[in-house]
């Protein structure tokens, strides 16, 4: 995290370095004609400039190289230039510092990725090919490019609309304040967080929490949802269609048993009582529809005498294909179709009476976890983006803004002709660095998405580290994985760095 | 005064005898150790051991008392060392760095074969291996060979064929436990549906937890043999044998009403969260995993042996399973305390000591059940002693790790697919052979 806060000044810190060293052995190499010291300077030079960005630890130190070794040597020789003697013993700390933490390990990767997993036998670019055969990894770099695109945008936006309203109420520093929040929290706790946030059930996960409720509002959903006839040939019963129908054609006349399992006792309506078996009907149809199970079992298909009733299911006698009455249940279960012509029924109990519950969204299913990840990202680095563009929307000179209005311009001209325009460079600079980190994210997928979904949630960093230590154990195809992700960086990178250059320019 | 002086001659002796041992720990005086009896005790004197092994908190205390025992017994002084989780990351620097513990505890077969390759373990001294030839069936001293030489013996298991169950739940349902794999699906199961109770809380997240499954379904209905050639890729995984063990999980895996919330409920349920369905939230009857639920089912405020019963896994063919996972004792040093300890830890001796422990199973088929605290241990050390030949180790944790051991990969990505299409039998075993192809040629 701070490594990203600090990330955009970093190639500044490296710029000034490379900047501040420049000037010198080239004047000194003109006039002193020294070679051997010249030789190697701008080897470091390329070093730090190739290296901006990529870490945070060492550019700070160069910063501070660069302008201290001139200011030595305007004391000493009387150069204009710092002598490169001590310009050299300036950056030295520096450049080895980045030798053995950045250019040694690329190197040493790049070299290690040409080998097999034990890392005896030279494979050449079979690693790479690999990559990009196994569809595993392919999944990776689609759900790469799918990061890349969506969440750095969002998140530039979102932050563009809370920079431009915060300065516009009261309380901006305390809604800044609150938004920025989640950057104070680690990477893993809030992929932690999100992974409750998105829990399937309702009573876990806030996510269904919300659309359930919501939902129930509007749908009510049916009383007997996972009720169903018994699987068996003996049950009067079965399911077809998604209703459930008597087994064999009755008779006017004759009482229906309608048994049905698969609910708890306790979840049954407030006003259930105890089943009894229907009184005939006179010159109709009549039944009963209970809970075939009492606590120890119960005898299958049979009312005995513990059993409930189910109250209000809707009952159909169909003769043909024809609905021919229709009614519902009393408080014990029972119903009847008095003055039904003679004649052979079937009676059903439409699939209306067993409509699912609605279980909210399958935010982790292999379906949505890459957009649920990606709703993470923003939560935690909105607050960051709008920081940033705060910054650059109090840089605005207030004089065209006011011109622009004074000249009867609206609100939302102002917004699109003068802000953004004005904002354009602070906004590529969040957008780039933002690329970067959506392209190296790894924690918020390792955390979030379940060991079973992982593999449609991953991403290239993580495939890295799987491949690499998470037991496969295969270092040279995780090393293949890192120098292409650099490679899928780079060009980010010398954006960034560009920018830099031409800013200070 | 004098007993000291005759160990210093004999360490001498053996020191100079014993070429090459160079360190002060394997010239330490031991005389003629262990292998006669109790009157050589005290030997040991003086020799410091050290042994590192991943446990912490309660196992670890269980496991000094065992090694307070030893020191009892020989006189040595054996420091205990916690390895953390990793343990390869553990003793792969001190392995390296010329200094390892005398004895370590591996948690998986695969690392003896592993070390042994790196020429980092010493082969075990006939005294431990006439003890390991004692207490062990052959497969057991073969899991702990490597390249025909003896290296390790396996001193605690962990019981993985098991099903958990909530004892109120069945109660309620009417419903018995199972002792074949049909009286599982079609009476155990299919009576707590109707109850309204889902029969299984399966953790598909954690792909492991299937994997357990699998190996207990197969063993049983293919039997040790095919399981042995199949755990070393010796056939393949379109095998038919592989297919009835799908086919049986199928029967699970295919019906929504036998899973809490479905597959896809049960595909983001990972370990520990299933058994707090069952017991915390009881949501649901059963969870099929190892002895270590006991301790998420106490968490979740269940009783142990009350409402938290267990049931041997039900016999899905003609052989009960019995899978074990479990802790291997090799030696990364030479010297007499290290092969002594290992004797110890071998023999019936060492492992009854232990078992008063709780929280301790013992695959050494002679220690007495007695032994154990309670009757649930009781009854898992019987199926063990009552399996006899046929206990097989974890299949998963046989493999490279890459098909066995790995989150999105391998078998726990083939199965967790399967899980969430049971149709496709056929698909499953292809991506399963595929995976483990690739897996078994590295």
């Amino acid at each position: 995290m701070t490594e990203r806060l600090d990330g955009p000044q970093t190639p500044r810190g490296g710029g000034d370095a490379a900047r501040g060293a420049s000037p010198g052995p080239d004047e000194t190499s003109e006039k002193t004609g020294e070679t051997s010291p010249v030789a190697t300077h701008p080897a470091l030079e390329d070093v730090a400039s190739g290296e901006d960005g990529t870490t945070s630890s060492a550019p700070p130190a160069l910063a501070t190289g660069g302008p201290a070794a001139a200011k030595v040597s305007y004391g000493g020789s009387g150069n204009l230039g710092p002598s490169p003697k001590v310009a050299l013993y300036f950056l030295l700390p520096a450049a080895v510092l980045l030798g053995a933490w950045v250019i040694y390990p690329i190197v040493y990767s790049l070299i290690r990725s040409l080998y097999d997993g034990g890392g005896d036998t030279f494979v050449g670019i079979s690693n790479y090919t690999a990559i990009f055969s196994d569809s595993g990894t392919l999944t990776t770099i689609r759900n790469n490019l799918i990061w890349v695109v969506v969440a750095p945008s969002l998140v530039t936006v979102l932050g563009l609309i809370f920079a431009v309203l915060t300065e516009r109420i009261r309380w901006a520093t305390a809604f800044k304040l609150i938004v920025f929040m989640p950057m104070a929290v680690s990477l893993l706790a809030s992929g932690v967080i999100f992974r409750l946030v998105y829990e399937q059930d309702p009573d876990k996960g806030v996510a269904n929490a919300v659309i359930t409720s919501v939902h129930d509002l509007f749908a009510s959903s049916s009383s007997y949802p996972n009720a169903r006839p018994r699987e068996n040939d003996a049950a009067p019963d079965l399911v077809d269609k998604g209703a459930v129908v008597t087994r064999q054609a009755v008779q006017v006349g004759q009482q229906v048993l309608l048994p049905l399992v698969g609910m708890r006792p306790d979840a049954l309506p407030d006003g259930a009582v105890a089943a009894k078996q229907a009184p005939p009907a006179s010159g109709g149809l009549s039944g009963t529809v209970w809970l075939d199970f009492a606590p120890g079992g119960g005898t299958p298909n049979q009312i005995d005498g513990t059993e409930k009733g189910l109250p209000d299911v809707t009952v159909e006698a169909v003769a043909g294909t024809e609905v021919k009455a229709t009614t519902t249940t009393a408080a014990d279960g029972t119903f009847s179709f008095p003055g039904l012509a003679a004649g052979q029924y079937q009676v059903r109990l439409p699939q209306s009476n067993f409509t699912q519950q609605f279980g909210g969204v399958t935010w982790l299913g292999p379906a949505l976890i890459t957009p649920a990840i990606i709703g993470a990202f923003i939560w935690v680095w909105a607050g960051f983006a709008m920081v940033l563009i705060a910054a650059g929307l109090s840089a605005i000179p207030r004089d065209a803004l006011e011109a622009a209005r004074i000249d009867g311009a609206t609100e939302w001209q102002v917004f699109r002709r003068i802000t953004i325009p004005l904002l354009s460079p602070v906004l590529l600079v969040v957008l780039v660095t933002m690329i970067i980190n959506t392209l190296k994210v790894f924690d918020l997928v390792f955390v979030i998405a379940p060991g079973s979904v992982q593999p449609n949630a991953n991403v290239i960093a993580l495939e890295m580290w799987r491949v690499s230590f998470g037991g496969g154990g295969n270092q040279g195809l995780g090393s293949a994985l890192a120098i292409f992700l650099l490679i899928l960086v780079l060009p980010f990178m010398i954006i960034n760095i560009r920018r830099f250059r031409r800013d200070q320019a | 005064m004098r007993v000291k002086t005759t160990a210093v001659v004999a360490g001498l002796m053996l020191a100079a005898t014993a070429c090459g041992g160079g360190t002060s720990t394997s010239s330490e005086p031991a005389a003629s150790a262990g292998s006669s009896s109790a009157p050589a005790a005290k030997a040991l004197a003086g020799t410091t051991i050290e042994i590192a092994a991943k446990w912490t908190g309660d196992e670890q205390k269980a496991f000094q008392t065992v090694l307070t025992a030893f020191e009892e017994k020989t006189g040595a002084k054996v420091t205990y060392a916690s390895t953390g989780e990793d343990t390869g990351a553990y003793l792969g620097p001190r392995i390296q760095g010329g200094s390892p513990p005398d004895v370590a505890v591996l948690p998986q077969p695969g690392l003896v074969q592993q070390y042994a390759d790196q020429k980092a373990l010493k082969p075990l001294s006939t005294e431990v291996q006439t003890q390991i030839d004692q207490n062990y069936t052959p497969y057991w001293k073969s899991l702990g060979s490597a390249g025909g030489q003896v290296y390790g013996v396996l001193v605690k298991a962990a019981h993985k064929s098991l099903i958990w169950y909530r004892a109120p739940a069945f109660e309620d349902a009417g419903a018995q436990p199972a002792t074949t794999w049909d009286e599982l699906i079609t009476k155990t199961a299919q009576t707590l549906a109707d109850s309204g109770t889902a029969p299984f809380a399966l953790c598909g997240a954690s792909g492991w937890t299937l994997t357990d499954l699998f190996e207990n379904v197969y063993l049983s209905s293919a039997g040790p043999e095919n399981y042995d050639k199949l755990a070393k890729h010796e056939i393949p995984w379109t095998d038919p044998s592989v297919t009835t063990a799908l086919e049986k999980i199928g029967q699970i895996f295919g019906k929504k009403e036998f899973m809490l919330g479905g597959s896809s409920g049960a595909l983001q349920t990972d370990f520990p969260t299933c058994s707090t369905q069952v017991y915390g939230q009881k949501k649901a009857a059963m969870v099929i995993e190892a002895d270590f639920v006991a301790s998420s089912a106490v968490q979740s405020g269940a009783k142990v042996g009350e409402d938290a019963k267990i049931m041997p896994f039900p016999k899905a063919g003609d052989t009960a399973p019995v899978v074990l996972g479990g802790d291997i004792a090799v030696a990364l040093k030479d010297s007499k305390g290290a092969m002594a300890l290992l004797e110890y830890l071998a023999s019936a001796e060492g492992g009854s000591v232990w078992a008063k422990q709780p929280g301790y199973l013992s695959p050494n088929r002679n220690v007495s059940p007695d032994n154990y605290p309670d009757d649930l241990t009781k009854q898992l050390a019987q199926t063990i002693i009552s399996a006899g030949e046929s206990v097989r180790y974890d299949m998963s944790d046989l493999a490279p790790s890459a098909f066995g051991g790995t989150d999105g990969k391998g078998e726990w990505k083939a199965l967790q697919d399967f899980l969430r299409n049971p149709k496709d039998v056929k698909g499953t075993q292809d991506t399963l052979e595929a995976a483990a192809a690739k897996a078994w040629k590295k």
